[in-house]
């Protein structure tokens, strides 16, 4: 009953965390389902049928259940821990939030086992295919009504705690940056999830009451579908990537033992990739037909985002020049995520390309694409964040060796598994098709050996993260500032951090700043 | 970096921190349990109506028990003014969040208008589309397009219930503001007086469409089915509607409190928080009437 009653938002955290990890696994076993398709050409194991299924659940999987939930969960952890108050604003909202999440999955995976399966028309929907969906159509639709009140009410409760429960002195601009880039994902989840909600409801009306939105015989369209789809999925993918910036910018300044470099230009910087993600949704269709202007103005604006992302690379890199760097495991997955993602980020720019997008359109380089910076960039930052926050949340330290094997191995493996399928992308290799021509066969098989040997490596991971939450006997104690150079207000509290973090908030003064110092 | 506890802080007065609650549990439980029943039912799986009916049942039971748990606490005075700013706030952005999802129909509209109608009828660079499939088709407004599907309509014009229901909602933000200004000065009876007329106005707009719906459907053969138009006008003023009917619940609610004796003259968002969700429905409406019906 605690668990199912608890208000509190330490509890919620540990929840969310836990379903999240609980999600990365089952959208991992999908993952390694559709790679062991890939093995060879030809169908092996699964029917195509069974094979779309599989890719379209798990990317629901992964971004709805895994990365998202993760997201909230730190913030739940860690957002009023440092900004100094006791609880996020709403806590009884804040548990109906996390407790949509399991039913929202359960209807979701339910349709696994209804005749004709679950949604196998991809992640995004894309009418008239989706339509034809069977008895799945309907409860994947009302998951992801679910789903976006979970995510619209975790995000309100998010950015009316920033802006209404900041200890007296933490001025906006004294904010640490995990903090900051949460307030603008909150922002643009708040934007963008209702949207989505009204584009699925159009299907739902299409397909039972007779509307005709995505019908062209009516005088609808189904490309009007995809604006509205991708005006809610570009920000999405921000949303899945603004809170790892922050993560990012906060482990790197302890490690290099320097301030941040920069800390107001991480703060624009932010603010402008949210505002350039409304205005460039139509790179996702430049092969769709859309006019020529809209295929310039597209081009151009997504171009322009690399500036801000610029912005926040170098500044990572200008913090850690002539730092005093120590390679403990959150610094080791910082590392990686700069590097690593910023590969997703230079594929990112050439798929911006509209002429040649012509080319690497729905093929396997835009799957390299997105998962460089989903996998080694998302995944990476919240792994390390929980690296880094883990100490401090159960009192003792995980096994150091182990998180470095863990490092290491993720990061060789993940690029075994997604450096080819450039390759194979760029030579004409189509996404979503479970059979491929026999030239692209090495690849894919370096590339299937590649992900359940990532997969494996990450049993690492989960007994160390046991061993510091359920089974600490015999783990070395927690010092309250567990980094030597750690800064902000969560390591002024002992470890573990008391069930109210501050009951009486505290105060900062004038000349100090709450952010990495 | 050195921390002091604020000096005059002491523990308990500091935050609300509300007590465990099984609530939001059961909500979700009810709210599963309906969306699995209509599913079923929308792809003929039969599951019967028990899911439907529980589920919605236990919904607005918990919803009732849960703004009721809020007017108390509010009431005994266990809130400070961080909490009632973390409600006005709270209410801003979930406004802001209905903003957001009317846009999404709002966009559809503009789409079907500007840019799929004329694309089917050849303009622009889809001349093929049009003289291959539908030569014949031109760019008009309203359009159940090229396979006029749902067969000839005619619209509802906009000079004679829209335009009452247009009066009457803009008179309705009037009311609801004399109500604000009554309580403000503590005339409770003529705030109570004033937001049943609210109630009145809200109430007679959902008769008027409900009547301008048969009418539609009876004898103006305009239906959901009725192509593009009839899909974004039924949506439109649909999804309104329910906002009304919402918003007429909240006022029936809040006119309640009133009448036993809630609110106080300076500290009432309760109040103001569905009068701002009045004002936004009624923002909305004129949009509709502009862009629904008269354009
Ligand atoms: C190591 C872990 C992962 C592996 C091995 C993996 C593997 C794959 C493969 C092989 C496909 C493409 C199948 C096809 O197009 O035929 C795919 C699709 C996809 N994956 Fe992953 N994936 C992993 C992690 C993730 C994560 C963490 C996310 C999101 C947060 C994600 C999101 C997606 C999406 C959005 C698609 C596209 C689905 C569609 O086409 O509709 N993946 N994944
Ligand atoms: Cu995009």
């Amino acid at each position: 009953m605690r668990w199912i009653k608890t208000t509190n938002h330490k509890d919620l955290g540990t929840l969310y965390l836990w379903f999240s990890f609980a999600m990365f696994f089952v959208g991992g076993l999908m993952s390694l389902v559709i790679r062991a398709e890939l093995f060879q050409p030809g169908l092996q194991f699964i029917d195509p049928e069974f094979y779309n299924q599989m890719i379209t659940l798990h990317a629901l999987v992964m971004i709805f259940g895994g990365v998202m939930p993760a997201f909230v969960g730190l913030a739940n952890w860690m957002v009023p821990m440092m900004i100094g108050c006791s609880d996020l604003a709403l806590p009884r909202v804040n548990n109906w939030g996390f407790w949509i999440l399991p039913f929202a999955f359960a209807m979701l995976l339910s349709t696994l086992f209804l005749p004709g399966g679950g949604p196998a028309g991809g992640w995004t929907l894309y009418p008239p295919l989706v339509l034809q969906g069977g008895a799945s159509f309907p409860l994947t639709i009302f998951a992801i009504h679910m789903l976006g009140i979970s995510s619209i009410t975790g995000a309100i409760n998010i950015v009316v705690t920033i802006m209404n429960m900041r200890a007296p002195g933490m001025t906006l601009l004294k904010m640490p940056l995990f903090v900051w880039t949460w307030l603008i994902t909150a922002y643009l989840l708040i934007a963008v999830m209702p949207v989505l909600a009204g584009a699925v409801t159009m299907l739902l009306t299409d397909k039972y009451f007779g509307t005709s939105f995505f019908n062209a015989a009516g005088g609808g369209d189904p490309v009007m579908f995809e604006h509205i789809f991708w005006f809610f999925g570009h920000p999405e993918v921000y949303i899945m990537i603004l809170p790892a910036f922050g993560i990012i910018s906060t482990i790197i300044p302890t490690f290099a033992r320097k301030q941040l470099f920069g800390y107001s230009s991480m703060v624009y910087a932010t603010a402008s990739i949210a505002f350039l993600s409304f205005i460039v949704w139509a790179h996702h269709m430049f092969t769709v037909g859309i006019p020529l202007a809209g295929e310039l103005f597209f081009m151009f604006s997504t171009m322009l985002i690399a500036v801000p992302t610029g912005v926040k690379v170098f500044n990572w890199l200008a913090t850690m020049w002539r730092g005093s760097m120590t390679f403990e495991t959150p610094m080791l997955f910082a590392i990686g995520f700069v590097f690593l993602f910023t590969i997703g980020g230079f594929s990112g720019i050439m798929l911006a390309l509209a002429p040649v997008d012509f080319q690497y359109h729905n093929s396997y380089f835009v799957v390299a694409h997105f998962h460089y910076v989903l996998v080694p960039g998302a995944i990476f930052s919240i792994i390390g964040g929980i690296y880094y926050w883990i100490p401090k949340w159960t009192g003792v330290m995980y096994n150091e060796t182990l998180g470095k094997w863990h490092f290491w191995l993720s990061a060789i493996f993940i690029n075994i598994t997604f450096f080819p399928q450039h390759f194979v992308g760029l030579a004409g290799m189509p996404r979503r098709i479970p059979d491929y021509a026999v030239q692209f066969t090495d690849f894919n098989q370096i590339s299937t050996i590649g992900a359940f040997l990532y997969f494996i490596a990450q049993f690492l991971m989960v007994y160390n993260f046991l061993r510091c939450a359920l089974f600490r006997k015999g783990m070395a104690p927690a010092k309250a500032v567990v980094w030597e150079g750690a800064h902000g207000l969560e390591w002024t509290v002992p470890s573990p951090a008391p069930y109210h973090t501050f009951e009486d908030p505290p105060h900062v003064g004038d000349d100090e700043t709450a952010h990495a110092h | 970096m050195a921390t002091h506890a604020a000096p005059h802080a002491s523990a308990n007065a500091r935050y609300f921190v509300p007590a465990p609650s099984a609530w939001p549990f059961i909500l979700t439980a009810a709210l599963g349990s309906l969306l699995y029943g209509v599913s079923a039912y929308l792809e003929d799986r039969n599951l019967g109506p028990l899911p439907i009916v529980v589920g919605a049942l236990v919904m607005v039971y918990i919803i009732f028990r849960w703004f009721r748990g809020i007017a108390l606490e509010s009431e005994s005075g266990q809130y400070s003014a961080q909490v009632d700013r973390t409600y006005r706030l709270g209410m801003s952005w979930f406004i802001f969040s209905e903003v957001m999802f009317f846009a999404a129909f709002f966009g559809a509209l503009y789409y079907a208008r500007e840019l799929s109608v004329p694309w089917l009828s050849g303009e622009g660079a889809k001349a093929l589309t049009n003289s291959v499939l539908w030569p014949n088709f031109e760019n008009t407004w309203p359009s159940n397009g090229p396979a006029k599907i749902g067969g000839h309509f005619e619209t509802v014009s906009p000079w004679g219930l829209p335009l009452l229901n247009t009066v009457l909602l803009l008179t309705s933000s009037v009311t609801i503001t004399f109500a604000h200004h009554a309580i403000k000065e503590g005339h409770r009876r003529a705030c109570i007086l004033w937001m049943l007329a609210t109630i009145a106005l809200g109430a007679t707009f959902l008769y008027f469409q409900a009547h301008e719906y048969i009418e539609a459907y009876h004898e103006l053969n305009l239906t959901l089915n009725s192509g593009v138009y009839g899909s974004t006008f039924f949506l439109l003023t649909g999804f309104h509607g329910m906002h009304v009917t919402l918003g007429t619940i909240m006022m029936i609610s809040i006119t309640g409190r009133l009448m036993f004796g809630h609110f106080k003259p300076e500290r009432h968002f309760g109040f103001e928080g569905v009068a701002w969700y009045w004002h936004f429905v009624d923002v909305v409406w004129v949009g509709l009437f502009i862009f629904v019906y008269i354009l």
